[in-house]
């Protein structure tokens, strides 16, 4: 089975090859290249400032990657994406609201928020899994309606219950009324930036939050040991080429930013979020990691085929029902960072457009329904921010009005989801027929 | 060979909802046997390897009769996990492969090799990590037993299927306590040669002491490899020989032999064979029934059989002229080419389907009898609607009419035009399918599994209606059946699919050891 020697392919052959790599190459990233095409041509067209940008951009990539990582676990379980993270955000939410209640403030109110959010998505992700395990192959559509279901419940609990049934005496949360907790909460003077900013609260501002240059700075060399680390360790991973590339990639990442730091300019002001992007690296980490183990694989073999897991002994309901609560808990610590660089929440709203939002980066980034990895995760919500933060100015300069950039960005939204679905299906028709000229 | 049985299976019966499937089923293995087990679809022999897998729908549809020794010892399965702990290993007709996965990944699916990790002390033993290279190292052994020399960490993906069959031998191998092995079908997918060294691994795997159940139809390999042979039909177990003992003749007569009932049809007058429909190089892309090049001819005023074994291709064929299922190749209709892929084109060049998927396709369930009858003519003729400019009305005077004379004629038993077929028996919904077909007015009739679950007395009605249609309306029909009794008992002529292709066409009349060879994939006597 050894690849036939290249020097027999001739070179028209070869040509063929290129040609055909490219072409897989090109419709395997349709959706990736047209959103970075959309992106820089919305840049452009918006003139901004390239110091605005990255400020606005690390701000909400920092905000938002938790919450998109927490998708990918159940695309491994070949259950799809899952929409229902919506009812782990919806718990995240439920503890911040109660860990303000009780005035724990800082890193330690997001940390207890975080602790005692576990169990309960625990118990929501062993609902939903069970329900997902009802209606295999369904399950995308099954978490939708399950989170306008649980959206009912939600309002139910803190409109009617809080204040009544479970005292709740808190003149700035709950309603004049008495019952009811009010549409806003604002966590300022209390859970924001708790983890972006630990220092806040102990006087400390610049407590784990270095400068954006510095933190490249320590990427590019990190990185670039890194690689050659693993370039000469195991020489299967990477090829010379990919090491090549990697490496200028970095070194340009370093002469930008050591070149920022000389200038003093206004970059040296963008602050990192430091403690949030550990937590992010940590959850990199813990999925690839993850994927190494025997559950991890259980759950790989569970994606591909049910049928065939099933029949080598593993127990596919079970392996699905972890998926889901593992994805559950990462989606409500994702909630919570999320909601705490916000600073404050719509208390019937803000956990909506979660699920929507969430799998729309993941899909921009070049994941599918049945196959999500870390990198398309990140670079999904880097993409999907990026035009975000474009398209109001792109739109007034194109249309004079700020709004039809807005009407853009939301209309591009929902559409990736749908295109990404429809072209899901078409390259399986494509498989299909191809599988038939053979 | 004095040992004692290894398994030993005794008077196993089964009834699925009253009807039995299996009947006093004896078998014996011993160590380092490999025994053959052959019969037609419907024999029982996969209900038989259900049973001794523990197959869930065994046990919910309430169990079996007899009893499974192994060791001597009396044992019930309930699960296919409990019969790997037993140690029974199983190479499955369709590839139990995941094909993203690499060989070493496949061969041992939940069975990976771990190494603790910091976390896995924490959360137990799902969290430890993979130990890939002791994986790795246990795959190539694995495989060295087969003297398979293909690379342990190639993905499975777009390997030959010769390599994924042994990917599956070879992680039965690889289960320590392995006593049996139970190879369903393993040849059905595969190339002259790689068959070959399948045979060769099998031989091989025996001599280690491991028995093994071989499932198959190509009967020349049972002959080759198998010490001993037991012949199924219709559930019941009709011999047990020895090879020395037998030969492929006799044991293709034992699969097929039945009594065939002649169906009394007055002999047509041999008429001038006017050629109607040709088919050349026909391939149709139907998951379970792929059919890979048929040339087929059809005269005008026949009666075609085209028999074969399930998943063989033989129903493929009319889905495929139908434009059900995506296909290639050339279809001729008088002469004249017929666009295929396109159900409409079909219909409109006098060809009506009767499908072998009577409550999928065939009927539309929840409407009544009438509409059934008529929708294909509405839709591809605009007949029985009235018109009025660009607005259209169903005509339900006449479609009224048209359902009544179809229910006389074809004598449909039922509450009248106005009932809802899923109420009506199988039998009768069958009629409505042909007479939903009729009304088309086709030319050639294609009619798959006409009496797949219906009962008796009702399967003589549908045939019968068939030669009539045939002798007093001189239509071509064209009829697919699994079951050989029927095609001979109402065809001119059978052409039997093997491996999506036709393997020879046969007169009703044939002998039972001519239908038994074509059918087990071999040249009947006279071609050889």
């Amino acid at each position: 089975m050894r690849v036939a020697d290249k020097t027999i392919v001739s070179q028209s052959q070869e040509g063929v090859r290129v040609k055909k790599k490219i072409k897989g190459f090109l419709t395997n990233n349709m959706v990736t290249i047209m959103f970075l095409i959309l992106g820089l041509l919305g840049f452009l067209i918006a003139g901004m400032s390239p110091f605005l940008f990255l400020m606005d951009i690390v701000t909400r990539v920092s905000r938002n990657s938790f919450l998109v990582l927490s998708l990918i676990i159940p695309v491994m379980a070949g259950m799809g994406l899952n929409f229902s993270i919506v009812l782990g955000a919806m718990a995240g939410q439920a503890l911040l609201i109660f860990v303000t209640h009780w005035g724990i403030t800082g890193l330690p109110g997001i940390l207890l928020c975080m602790i005692l959010v576990t169990p309960l998505s625990i118990f929501l992700g062993y609902l939903t899994g069970k329900l997902f395990n009802k209606a295999k192959g369904q399950e995308m559509i099954a978490g939708l309606i399950l989170a306008f279901f649980a959206q009912g419940v939600y309002e139910l609990i803190f409109l009617q219950l809080i204040g009544g049934v479970i005292p709740m005496d808190n003149r700035v949360l709950i309603m004049s009324s008495g019952v009811g907790v009010r549409t806003t909460v604002d966590l300022s003077f209390g859970l924001k930036y708790g983890l972006d900013w630990p220092g806040l609260t102990l006087g400390m501002p610049t407590l784990l939050r270095p400068t954006l240059p510095w933190v490249l700075s320590f990427f590019g060399v990190a990185g670039t040991g890194l690689l050659i680390f693993l370039y000469f360790s195991k020489k299967m991973v990477l090829s010379r080429l990919k090491l090549i590339a990697g490496i200028a990639a970095l070194a340009a990442v370093l002469v930008f930013s050591i070149n920022e730091m000389i200038v003093g300019s206004q970059v040296n002001l963008i602050r990192v979020p430091l403690l949030t992007w550990i937590v992010i690296a940590g959850l990199c980490f813990f999925i690839y990691f993850f994927s190494q183990t025997k559950l991890g694989q259980d759950m790989r073999s569970v994606g591909q085929d049910r049928h065939v897991a099933a029949v080598a002994g593993i127990q596919v309901d079970r392996v699905r029902i972890i998926a889901i609560m593992m994805s559950m808990v990462m989606a409500s610590w994702g909630h919570i960072i999320f909601l705490q660089n916000m600073g404050a929440f719509s208390t019937y709203g803000s956990h909506e457009q979660i699920g929507l939002y969430s799998v729309a980066a993941l899909l921009i980034g070049g994941a599918t329904v049945t196959r999500a990895t870390i990198g398309q995760a990140l670079l999904g919500v880097f993409l999907f921010h990026t035009l975000f933060i474009v398209s109001p100015s792109a739109g007034r300069q194109l249309f004079g009005d700020a709004q039809v950039g807005e009407y853009f960005r939301v209309f591009v939204a929902y559409g990736v989801i749908g295109v990404t679905l429809a072209m899901h299906a078409w390259k399986k028709l494509l498989e299909a027929s191809s599988r038939l000229e053979n | 060979m004095s040992e004692k049985n290894l398994l030993e299976m005794k008077g196993i019966g089964k009834t699925y909802f009253g009807t039995q499937v299996l009947k006093d089923i004896n078998l014996g293995v011993k160590p380092g046997e490999i025994h053959g087990i052959v019969g037609e679809n419907g024999a029982g022999k996969s209900t038989l390897m259900n049973i001794l897998f523990g197959m869930s729908v065994i046990h919910s549809t309430g169990g079996y009769d007899g009893e499974i020794l192994i060791d001597g010892q009396n044992v019930e399965i309930f699960s296919p996990l409990e019969a790997m702990e037993l140690g029974i290993g199983m190479v499955h007709q369709e590839f139990m492969l995941l094909p993203s996965y690499t060989i070493t990944e496949n061969i041992k699916l939940n069975r990976e090799e771990l190494k603790p990790n910091v976390f896995s002390r924490l959360f137990g033993q799902n969290i430890k990590s993979l130990d890939f290279s002791s994986m790795n190292a246990q795959a190539r052994r694995a495989l060295d037993k087969l003297s398979i020399s293909i690379e342990e960490y190639v993905t499975v993906a777009g390997l030959p299927v010769g390599y994924m069959q042994f990917t599956e031998i070879a992680r039965e191998i690889d289960k320590s306590n392995l006593k049996l092995i139970v190879f369903d079908e393993p040849t059905a997918v595969l190339a002259e040669s790689e068959a070959s060294s399948l045979l060769e691994a099998m031989k091989s795997i025996a001599q280690q002491g491991i028995a093994i159940l071989f499932i198959t139809h190509r009967l020349d390999e049972v002959v080759e490899i198998c010490h001993n042979i037991t012949v199924l039909r219709d559930g019941q177990h009709v011999a047990t020989k020895g090879r020395k003992a037998t030969d492929v003749y006799e044991l293709a007569e034992l699969m097929v032999g039945r009594k065939v009932e002649k169906m009394t049809r007055q002999k047509k007058q041999v008429k001038k064979k006017e050629s109607l429909l040709q088919i050349e190089n026909l391939i149709v892309h139907m998951p379970g029934e792929e059919v890979k090049g048929v040339d087929l001819e059809v005269f005008q005023g026949e009666i075609l059989g085209i028999g074969g074994l399930a998943g063989q291709g033989k129903v493929g064929i009319a889905n495929g002229v139908m434009g059900l299922y995506p296909s290639k190749g050339k279809v001729l209709i008088g002469g004249e080419l017929l666009k295929l892929n396109n159900p409409r084109v079909s219909m409109s060049k006098k060809l009506a389907y009767v499908s072998e998927d009577r409550r999928g396709v065939g009927l539309l369930m929840d409407s009544s009898l009438e509409m059934n009858i008529v929708i294909n003519a509405i839709q591809n003729q605009n007949r029985f609607i009235l018109k009025f400019g660009p607005f259209s009305l169903l005509n339900s005077r006449s479609i009224r009419e048209h359902a009544l004379k179809m229910i006389k004629e074809l004598d449909i038993r039922c509450t009248g035009p106005a009932q809802v077929v899923k109420h009506l028996s199988g039998g009768n919904q069958q009629k409505v399918c042909i007479a939903r077909a009729l009304t088309m007015n086709p030319g050639i009739l294609f009619v798959s599994e006409p009496t797949r679950g219906i009962d008796v007395g009702a399967k003589r009605l549908v045939l019968e209606t068939l030669v009539q249609l045939n002798e007093e309306m001189g239509m071509t029909i064209i009829m697919t059946s699994s079951e050989l009794g029927e095609l001979r008992s109402i065809t001119d002529r059978i052409a039997i699919v093997t491996g999506g292709k036709i393997a020879g066409i046969l007169k009703p009349d044939d002998s039972d050891v001519d239908f038994g060879l074509l059918m087990s994939g071999q040249k009947s006597r006279k071609g050889a």
